[in-house]
């Protein structure tokens, strides 16, 4: 398996968390699409690293993955008080900027 | 070369005079030192232009470049001094010296400070007029031209705190300016074709037929305008006698003397030009011949005296300009002179007058010739000349300009001068009888309680009562004048130079018969009584009803510029309204409805905005694919 179907996998992965992002109404499941997208981007540094010979990919996936956590942590706190606040946590009722 | 530098001395005597007075704030406000100081200048100026007068053989000019463009200059600065400039110069030098003089007894209950802001504006006029009369071109000539315009305007709205004097001298203002953008752009027309300003250039280049007859009327008609507004000439005559309200020495100076026959002066100077176009010159003659006949119509109708003066001088104008038209522009210039004399000594008189009585209505006088005799006496001199009686200046010139008229072939024109000369006649000597003979009028109390109808300072309550002839510098003028229109009738019935034309025999009986039907009839109407006044005034009816409403033309002026006044603000009203509004409102509208059509874009839902810069990826991916190479 080259290079090529490591891409493509991260390109699938990508879409559907786009998808996820676009289309679902709750906000945690729109959590969960981003965390798909991130994890895309992972797949595409691990499998350069790989295959570039470049171990520094590697390492920076680490941290990658870190920071992911603790974006997670961040969105699910913000949710909840949204859901304490707002006494909803579907996205489409969450248009106060509406212009 | 001694005229042309005695001439500008004659200029520049003035000129100080007007710079001393202006600069220096104490001596103007001193009021009769500045007087002093302005007669001295002007008595210098009349010595001066005396000198270049006798010392004239032929013309001699002096010039000095101004303007220089090219390598060569576009115009010039300078004096140009011949035979009608320097007769003409001495005639405005006499007339200032004079009024000056008689203004210092005229206006000696005005204020110092006005009196001298009256001598300023006297030096600047003489100044101007003078610098007008000798300019060498005609780029010196529209300036002083132009000067003189503002110092009728200043003097005339010399009592400016009284409504009518500052109206008339607005009125004065604008309706000369009408004719001075004619004159403007005749001028520049005429440098157009002849790429010259100079008087001297442009006569070689027009006896040497180079200058384009194409056009050249529209040019002579345009400087025509210039001199019908500045000489009065109908339909720009309505200006002068509004201009009245001014102090009669001014009238007497520039309603009169001078400024007003700067317009025949003009045409005079450049008879040559005008020659070439003899269309023009027709109009010319038929204009002048029209306006003499209307303002002496006006001026039978008259009760101000200065008003008859007025349209008196109106009607002159037309006999002048008349002359011109015929082809004979001496004839109006030999008039021009004779008329600067006994006119303003009739406006002196006038004013001799009025000081005396304290009212310019002629109903409020009567019975002067008794207590005024010598008043009286130089004022039937002034109006025997005026008349046109023989020995008497205006007759040789009035009796020419109707053989030049003659000559000229205008067989109208003439008809109608001669009902003219008979109108003068009978007008004058209307304000003759009425104002010195007869039984004096009841002095009404009005008189005595200090209301002026001339406005501020030159009523004395005491005069009211004690009217007698006015003191030493202001008969000394008076005195002047008249034999001086009397030498000039008698030395020139003697001296007769070679005439340009043949008269026939009978003009002279004829003109002189026109002349004493009119005295006659002035005398049998309002000195034997033999026909009543209102008898007479219901036989002219229509006519007389009309000169009362001044035949209309001011209405008609009023009219268009009120009409025209109201047609442009509505137009500009409409423009405002609709096209600067209706582009505001258009922007605004389109601004408020594009915001409204784009909000919509704004849902303030995260996802859409996620939708969003997903799709602007895509696109920005194909393209950055595509255009790549």
């Amino acid at each position: 398996m080259g290079l090529q179907a490591y891409l493509t996998l991260a390109a699938v992965v990508f879409g559907i968390g786009l998808f996820g992002v676009v289309t679902r109404r709750n906000t945690i499941g729109i959590l969960l699409g981003i965390e798909l997208m991130l994890n895309a981007v992972n797949i595409n540094l691990v499998a350069f690293a790989r295959f570039g010979g470049n171990e520094v990919g590697m390492i920076f996936t680490v941290f990658a993955i870190c920071i992911t956590v603790a974006e997670a942590a961040m969105g699910l706190a913000i949710v909840i008080l949204l859901f304490r606040i707002r006494r909803t946590v579907m996205a489409d009722h969450l248009d106060l900027l509406k212009g | 070369m001694r005229g042309a530098l005695l001439s500008l001395a004659a200029v520049l005597g003035p000129a100080a005079a007007f710079l001393v007075l202006a600069v220096v704030a104490p001596l103007r406000r001193s009021g009769r030192l500045a007087g002093y100081f302005s007669i001295l200048a002007a008595a210098g100026s009349l010595a001066a232009a005396v000198g270049a007068w006798r010392s004239q053989e032929g013309a001699t000019r002096m010039v000095w470049d101004w303007l220089p463009s090219q390598g060569r200059a576009l115009a010039t600065l300078g004096v140009l001094a011949d035979e009608s400039s320097t007769i003409m110069l001495v005639l405005v030098a006499l007339v200032a010296l004079l009024v000056q003089i008689y203004s210092l007894s005229y206006l000696d209950h005005e204020p110092p400070r006005s009196l001298g802001r009256y001598y300023t504006y006297q030096s600047l006029f003489a100044f101007s007029m003078m610098g007008l009369v000798i300019a060498p071109n005609l780029v010196q000539l529209f300036i002083c031209w132009e000067l003189v315009g503002l110092c009728s305007y200043l003097l005339i709205g010399f009592w400016y705190q009284k409504p009518e004097a500052a109206r008339a001298a607005v009125k004065a203002f604008w309706t000369t300016k009408a004719g001075d953008v004619g004159l403007l752009i005749g001028i520049v027309l005429l440098w157009q074709q002849s790429g010259t300003f100079d008087l001297g250039e442009m006569r070689v280049m027009a006896g040497g037929s180079e200058l384009p007859l194409a056009g050249l009327s529209l040019i002579t008609f345009c400087i025509y305008l210039g001199a019908m507004g500045k000489s009065a000439q109908f339909p720009l005559h309505v200006w002068l006698p509004d201009a009245m309200e001014g102090p009669t020495p001014v009238s007497a100076l520039i309603h009169a003397a001078t400024m007003v026959t700067a317009g025949v002066y003009l045409l005079h100077r450049l008879d040559w030009l005008f020659a070439l176009t003899p269309d023009v010159l027709l109009i010319v003659a038929w204009i002048g011949a029209i306006t003499a006949l209307i303002a002496a119509v006006l001026a039978c109708v008259q009760d101000d005296i200065k008003r008859v003066l007025a349209y008196s001088t109106v009607s002159q104008l037309g006999y002048m300009m008349a002359a011109i038209g015929a082809g004979f522009s001496a004839a109006g210039f030999f008039h021009l002179l004779t008329h600067g004399l006994f006119k303003a000594l009739l406006f002196l008189g006038a004013g001799a007058v009025i000081h005396a009585v304290g009212s310019n209505d002629l109903s409020r006088m009567g019975g002067l010739l008794r207590r005024m005799p010598q008043t009286a006496t130089v004022f039937i001199i002034g109006t025997l000349s005026l008349a046109g009686i023989p020995l008497f200046a205006g007759f040789l010139s009035k009796e020419e300009i109707l053989g030049a008229v003659w000559a000229g072939g205008l067989a109208g024109p003439f008809a109608v001068l001669m009902l003219v000369a008979f109108l003068t006649a009978f007008y004058m000597f209307r304000v003759v009888f009425l104002a010195f003979f007869g039984v004096p009028a009841p002095r009404p109390a009005v008189a005595v309680s200090g209301f002026s109808p001339m406005g501020g300072g030159i009523h004395h309550p005491e005069h009211a009562s004690h009217e007698h002839d006015p003191p030493a510098p202001m008969l000394l003028p008076l005195w002047m004048l008249a034999l001086l229109s009397m030498a000039v009738g008698i030395y020139f019935t003697f001296e007769h130079g070679e005439p340009e034309f043949t008269s026939p025999a009978w003009l002279t009986p004829a003109a002189v018969a026109a002349a004493a039907a009119g005295i006659v009839l002035a005398w049998l109407t309002y000195q034997r009584r033999a026909i009543d006044a209102a008898t007479l005034a219901s036989f002219f009816g229509p006519i007389r009803r009309a000169a009362l409403a001044k035949f209309w033309i001011d209405d008609v002026f009023e009219g268009i510029v009120a009409a025209g006044a109201l047609a442009l603000s509505r137009l500009v009203g409409w423009v405002d309204r609709y096209l600067v509004d209706g582009v505001l409102n258009v922007v605004s509208a389109w601004t408020v409805s594009t915001g409204d059509e784009m909000r919509s874009i704004q849902t303030g839902r995260a996802q859409d905005y996620v939708y969003g810069l997903a799709v602007g990826l895509l696109l920005l991916l194909v393209w950055v694919r595509w255009s790549l190479p």
